[in-house]
């Protein structure tokens, strides 16, 4: 990666981590709200099928995921077992879109 | 407390990577400094013990060194600020190749001041009036607390991305192009952002402030890598970097 690339993908690590900090917040407080309400997976289902917010919400929520996670594994590995480079930065990339896909496929599960 | 007849020992790396700690035994004295200790072994025990220093005073950053594990200006360090048990333990500075005992090569620290643009590029000309630099101005107020550097590397040393990145360019490099990232009268102003830019610039930078900490001269490396992680990203927002 060059120094601009580099650069951007620091911004969007700072981005991503804003956006998490709000959706796990409201992902851990619903959570705790469904399982102490006591709510059954058909009535968890039965309010996220079909809802245009909830599918938003988590949709965003893979997206900056998707982001956040391998930036923040790259620079782990890079600093800790020395992996770096082409390679490295190819399989990082991997591991997004398939944090993507996995995600999105959640998604569709809960929301359509 | 401790009188004359008291003993340190005191281990000394000697050789190079592949060398070791040797044992000295020095009597402690009233008002020693860690470079006194060092000076005695090389003048009484030990003559081929190599060593840096040079005013001895707290004003060059020569005579740094790893003293019981943390870098630190050996002139200025107290024996019984460190002491423990009568033991004390010195090392060459860390993150750094060792050339021989107790002395570091520093060309690695300064080629990457070199590669961080840490140089003023100017713009006028002697045929210019002088440039009016209002020594109030946040500008220099940002460039005045950073400038007082004298390259002693005890940050380069105590940083842990320095030594986990080989190609970070480190806290010295960053806080000296911040200087002229903020200088008025620099034309190098993109070039450098650029320079200072990524995964070995300003952005690896995981802000321990172990720098901040132990900069004998009180400086931030942490605050003026942080005004340069503000430039850049203004600059990646608005498409110039």
């Amino acid at each position: 990666m060059s120094a601009r690339a580099e650069a951007r993908a620091w911004v969007a690590q700072r981005v991503s981590a804003a956006v998490l900090a709000v959706c796990v917040a409201v992902h851990l407080a619903t959570m705790i709200l469904a399982v102490h309400g006591g709510l059954s997976a058909a009535a968890i289902l039965g309010r996220t099928r079909g809802s245009v917010a909830w599918a938003t919400f988590y949709g965003l929520f893979v997206v900056a995921v998707a982001i956040h996670a391998p930036l923040g594994l790259r620079t782990v590995a890079a600093e800790w077992l020395g992996w770096r480079g082409r390679a490295a930065n190819l399989v990082w990339c991997a591991v997004g879109i398939l944090l993507l896909g996995l995600g999105a496929r959640a998604v569709a599960a809960v929301a359509l | 407390m401790q009188g004359p007849d008291t003993t340190l020992q005191v281990s000394v790396w000697r050789g190079r990577a592949d060398g070791g700690f040797q044992r000295y035994a020095v009597p402690r004295e009233g008002s020693q400094t860690v470079l006194d200790i060092v000076t005695w072994i090389q003048r009484r025990l030990d003559p081929s013990l190599a060593y840096r220093f040079a005013c001895r005073v707290g004003m060059c950053g020569s005579c740094a060194m790893t003293v019981n594990g943390v870098a630190r200006w050996t002139c200025r360090t107290h024996v019984e600020t460190v002491v423990q048990d009568d033991r004390l333990e010195i090392a060459p500075l860390a993150n750094l190749p060792i050339v021989r005992d107790l002395v570091t090569d520093m060309r690695e620290f300064f080629d990457k001041w070199a590669r961080a643009r840490g140089q003023f590029k100017p713009t006028a000309t002697r045929h210019d009036d002088f440039a009016q630099v209002r020594p109030d101005s946040p500008a220099r107020q940002a460039v005045d607390a950073a400038i007082e550097c004298i390259g002693c590397a005890v940050c380069y040393a105590a940083c842990d991305v320095v030594a986990w990145n080989p190609d970070y360019l480190g806290p010295a490099a960053l806080n000296r192009a911040w200087t002229l990232q903020r200088d008025t009268r620099d034309g190098a102003h993109a070039e450098r952002l650029a320079a200072v830019a990524g995964d070995a610039g300003c952005h690896a930078c995981h802000t321990h402030a172990s720098c901040t900490e132990r900069c004998p001269k009180h400086l931030s490396p942490t605050g003026s890598i942080a005004g340069l992680k503000r430039a850049t990203t203004l600059a990646v927002l608005k498409g110039e970097l």
